[in-house]
């Protein structure tokens, strides 16, 4: 077991650095530096704006430029962001909390309605039951999520007027309920894009599963109807399920911009809209890092969980 | 029951006709496609369409005399936009999906079959660009090349192409063990007809269904984009960026006709292409009986 999680870290290493190095070769492209402000400034001069060029390290090649980016990464400074001069990290970390509560509660919820749904439309295939919870999901994965965020505000916010429109807390009012209320529409909203898949999955396998020939002895045996559902069913069927749920995350917090937008949650996604809006290269390298980060860490969750899952995995490998 | 080997090949192609004819929901959606892209093409000649000139007596006006859903806050003609839109829409999402299609499906051919060096680039490459929310690369490089249609199809269809590369990646491995793979190698077949007659015919299924996947993915990915902003750019139309007004507040609760036609045009079209790609795979896969 020990030695798989090993593996699979390194595994993330690479892929940590793979993707640093994208990002930043993609930062690179962009037009636009640290001295765009200062060129404007009719009083710098060439050779003031030259030394600050030197001393930022911007005239040395790609290269060292990114292994100095790498090296103050490692050393926790994420750098200064462009458009306030605070540092990025400390900006970050800061909307870091509202995503990751936005994210993991809808993963939560996710998990919650579509896998019971799946189970039951699994145990009685092809009934109304089935048709009309397949049919749900289906219609919310092919709607985009800021379009049911939309609808979301028009009917709960506008109209009925029970829910608020936007933002993580009434103004000045930083309570735990204030929060709760404000959550409880985007997060529905990127829980319903999420669904579909979830249920496809879990319907999928416990259909498998079911036909298997340790279902009919434990029923055989006289076990229990539910028991035999989820010791015997779900346990087996659940390795798919989590994968599906792992090839999610990244998607989890893509859909997070877009909800972030729409109901101006204050967290990364956000950020990073405003930051792309504003030409913020480290802020925009930090958030990547962070956000690669996070979807690394829950990789490796999951992939310890499948080692708990199956045995056989933690073997060969 | 008396078929001769020389018809079987001809009813396997009607064996999967009929399944897909008989998927209700997949005929269905392929209507409905095929009459939208009927409606973007000849609409507008027929009835004259001009979804960029400001009607300067109706800025944001209900559907009425003239404007048959209305204008937007600029004046321009929603219905236009909508079926101008439409078109953008609907060609973003294929193309992009075409573009992931020509570099995925290569990468995954040599990694499959080649193996070695080009097995852990591919594979390695295609984690790194799975572990990352997409939107967000899809976001960056837009921003960093300029929004525009184009931008957005090619970031778009660049940014798709692991599903393609790891779908054939996976049927190239299954192929290249099997016995007439080998024989074909032993009587002297070099690598390229080898591939051709093998490896693509038996890849061609699943790659159709991921396509049209794809191509559902790309039009909602665009439409995203659009919103934030960072797509098409008005006074181009897509169905996203007539969504953008939605932002507003006072747009979104008086005046629906603005906001609320494209996205039902956008989640019809995306289930539609679903549909299709759920009749297809049924159609494909030979353990589903079909059903009188």
């Amino acid at each position: 077991m020990f030695k798989y999680i090993v593996k699979r870290l390194l595994g993330v290493f690479l892929t940590f650095f793979g993707i640093t190095v994208l990002v930043y070769l993609i930062s690179e492209m962009a037009p636009g530096s640290p001295l765009e402000m200062l060129m404007a400034d009719p009083m710098a001069t060439e050779e003031t704006m030259e030394a600050l060029r030197e001393q930022m390290g911007l005239n040395d090649p790609a290269i060292v430029q990114y292994f100095h980016w790498l090296a103050a990464l490692l050393q926790r400074n994420l750098g200064i962001s462009y458009r306030n001069g605070l540092p990025v990290l400390q900006q970050v970390l800061e909307k870091l909390g509202p995503t990751l509560i936005l994210t993991l509660s809808s993963t939560l919820l996710s998990v919650l309605i579509a896998v019971p749904l799946g189970i039951m439309s699994a145990y009685k295939p092809y009934s109304a039951w089935d048709y009309i919870s397949s049919g749900i999901a289906f219609v919310g994965a092919s709607t985009p999520t800021f379009f049911t965020g939309l609808i979301a505000i028009y009917i709960f916010a506008v109209k009925l007027q029970v829910l608020p429109m936007g933002g993580m807390y009434d103004p000045g009012i930083h309570t735990a309920s204030s929060a709760l209320q404000h959550l409880i529409l985007p997060c529905l909203v990127l829980t319903i894009f999420n669904i579909g898949s979830i249920l496809r999955q879990t319907r999928g396998s416990m259909m498998e599963v079911f036909n298997e020939d340790y279902i009919r002895t434990a029923r055989a045996k006289g076990i229990i109807e539910p028991r035999v559902v989820i010791v015997h069913g779900l346990r087996n069927s659940l390795i798919p399920v989590v994968t599906v749920l792992s090839t999610m995350i990244p998607f989890m917090f893509g859909g997070a911009v877009v909800a972030e937008q729409v109901f101006s949650w204050p967290g990364l996604g956000s950020l990073m809209v405003q930051s792309i809006n504003s030409r913020d290269y480290p802020m925009i390298m930090g958030i990547t890092v962070v956000i690669a980060i996070a979807v690394l860490i829950g990789n490796v969750l999951t992939d310890i969980v499948y080692g708990i899952l199956d045995p056989k995995i933690r073997e060969s490998r | 029951m008396s078929e001769t080997t020389a018809v079987k090949k001809d009813s396997y192609y009607r064996d999967v006709l009929k399944k897909f004819t008989a998927h209700k929901l997949a005929m269905l959606g392929l209507a409905v496609i095929a009459l939208e892209v009927i409606l973007v093409v000849i609409l507008p000649k027929i009835m004259q369409l001009d979804p960029y000139t400001s009607d300067i007596q109706a800025f944001g006006a209900a559907p009425g005399a003239g404007h048959l859903l209305g204008t937007d806050d600029t004046g321009r003609d929603i219905f236009a936009r909508l079926v101008y839109g439409g078109r953008v829409s609907l060609l973003v999402g294929l193309l992009s999906a075409i573009i992931s299609l020509c570099i995925g499906v290569p990468l995954g051919l040599l990694a499959g079959y080649y193996k070695g060096i080009w097995e852990t680039l591919v594979m390695r490459a295609a984690d790194i660009f799975m572990s990352f929310p997409s939107m967000i690369l899809i976001l960056v490089l837009v921003s960093v090349i300029g929004p525009s249609v184009w931008t957005v199809t090619l970031v778009i269809g660049v940014l798709g192409w692991t599903d393609f590369a790891k779908l054939i990646y996976g049927n190239v491995l299954s192929i290249r063990e099997k016995e007439y793979v080998e024989s074909a190698k032993a009587v002297g077949t070099k690598d390229l007809p080898l591939l051709v007659k093998y490896v693509i015919p038996n890849a061609f299924a699943p790659i159709l269904i991921n396509f049209t996947f794809r191509t559902a993915q790309a039009i909602i990915q665009e439409s995203a984009l659009s919103f934030l902003g960072m797509g098409v750019q008005p006074p181009q139309a897509s169905w996203g960026n007539i969504l953008y007004a939605a932002q507003s507040i006072t747009v979104l609760s008086s005046k629906p006709w603005l906001w609320v036609p494209p996205g039902i045009l956008l989640v019809l079209t995306v289930s539609s292409i679903n549909f299709i790609g759920d009749g297809i795979r049924d159609a494909l896969d030979s353990k589903v009986k079909i059903k009188k």
